[in-house]
């Protein structure tokens, strides 16, 4: 059974839902402990990174302790950035760190020129795939993704695909077990439940 | 690159989708989960169940009608009508709106709209504008476009992304059921005096009307109803249209 972990970060009910659908055999622990008998982990989430700080240092350890026995970790939007060493939005919260660097606000990035957009970055936008990815397995060249967010996870080696809203941002990450995605499968029509199923086929 | 979005608009009274003229004289045009699942398979790109009578009638949105549709089609859908509350929102989106849209309760009370950023973020708070073209100015319109609020529809956009809104859904009551197009000048108005997207609505009769509006009206999104409601693969020759015309959409390929 895959974990869905519900940190009060936005509503489930789309993500269950999804999961449903795709017949994914899924619950909420209701402890950090839980997580032993997971056969992978979602963390999902929508807002501001500071509702993070519901993940404690017990939840930290029982994610890392998923990730060390080998069992596949999504993290979705927040949940992705989450994944990171921590964001501008919260900047005093820690986030799991299993991936390098800090989240920054879209547009702010390095010294890319900051183009009129508009933040929220909300809508569908293109999936440009940059390196092999699992998740992506079976979407088309030019597939489209639904995002609602004003942050973005930093470059790594980690990053699969790129898309650009003003500048070029990491919207797929993967490193081994570990993946993120900063669009809404769960909202992302055809590609979306494409991306569910593959990480839900991994868990075994 | 972002795409302009095309959102239908499935206005919803006792279970069965209508459209309305003016918001009057409402003609029946089908079953909202089939038609959501037939426009889902077009392309289309995001879903607004609006209780059309809802704030007229007091009554609340129709959870069963929003279970439907969520149980089978995963693209963002958003509820509105008579959403007055935090409760009717918790409803709302317990039964799987991804977000809620309200219009009067924000009006008559603006506090709403934090409240409900605060609960659920940004992303998920609608703010729903019907505008009118009167004395010189677009004013805004409340209780189903029936009572003049004295409002400026800008300034009240302004207010209301300020408040908290991730979107403001734009309905022009000039154009509303008229399929003589967008009030462009209404919607660029608004999208110039604000940082969120911009939802335009009232007016599509051809393809050409959603050129106008996402070139010369600046919108981010266009909403509609009946255009696609009695047509058949409306949706997808619609973005087939807009890719023509050079604008950015999200084409669904087999359909």
């Amino acid at each position: 059974m895959i974990a869905l972990i519900d940190y009060r970060a936005g509503n489930l009910t789309s993500v269950r839902k999804a999961l449903a659908f795709i017949g994914a055999k899924l619950w909420t622990p209701a402890a950090p402990e839980e997580l032993a008998d997971a056969s992978g982990v979602i963390v999902p989430g929508v807002g501001h990174f500071g509702a993070t700080a519901a993940l404690d240092e017990v939840w930290h350890a029982a994610v890392r302790g998923t990730i060390a026995a080998q069992r596949p970790l999504l993290g979705i939007c927040l949940g992705m950035q989450w994944l990171f060493e921590g964001s501008e939005e919260a900047p005093t919260l820690p986030g799991l760190g299993v991936l390098p660097g800090r989240c920054v606000r879209l547009g702010e990035q390095g010294d890319s020129p900051l183009f009129r957009v508009k933040i929220p970055h909300v809508g569908w936008n293109s999936l440009d795939r940059r390196e092999p990815s699992r998740l992506l397995d079976g979407g088309t060249s030019g597939m489209q993704a639904y995002f609602t967010h004003s942050y973005v996870v930093p470059e790594s080696t980690a990053t699969v695909a790129l898309t650009t809203h003003g500048v070029p941002f990491p919207s797929v990450v993967e490193r081994g077990l570990v993946f993120g995605v900063q669009f809404h499968p769960e909202k992302s029509a055809d590609i979306g439940l494409l991306v569910l199923r593959n990480f839900v086929a991994m868990c075994g | 690159m972002l795409s302009k979005r095309i959102i239908a608009c499935l206005d919803v009274r006792n279970g069965h989708v209508v459209k309305g003229v003016h918001f009057e004289g409402l003609r029946e045009a089908g079953d909202p989960a089939a038609l959501a699942r037939r426009y889902n398979e077009e392309g289309i790109d995001e879903l607004v169940i609006l209780d059309v009578t809802a704030t007229l009638e007091k009554r609340r949105t129709m959870a069963a009608t929003v279970r439907a549709v969520a149980r089978e089609v995963f693209i963002p859908l958003a509820v509105g009508g008579g959403i007055a509350s935090l409760e009717d929102a918790d409803a709302a989106v317990e039964a799987g709106a991804d977000k809620v849209s309200i219009n009067t309760a924000a009006l008559m009370t603006p506090s709403l709209i934090g409240d409900l950023a605060a609960r659920y973020g940004s992303q998920a708070v609608v703010v729903a504008i019907d505008a009118q073209w009167r004395d010189g100015r677009f004013a805004v319109y409340a209780k189903s476009g029936t009572v003049d609020t004295g409002r400026d529809a800008v300034e009240w956009a302004r207010e209301a992304a300020t408040r908290g809104a991730g979107e403001i859904l734009l309905t022009s009551i000039d154009r509303d059921g008229t399929r003589q197009g967008f009030d462009c000048a209404l919607t660029a108005a608004v999208a110039d005096a604000v940082s969120i997207p911009v939802i335009a609505s009232g007016g599509a009769g051809s393809f050409d009307h959603f050129v106008a509006v996402f070139t010369e009206g600046r919108a981010d999104a266009a909403l509609a109803a009946s255009i696609f409601h009695y047509a058949e693969h409306a949706v997808r020759d619609l973005k087939q249209h807009l890719a023509m015309a050079g604008i950015s959409v999200r084409m669904v390929l087999g359909s």
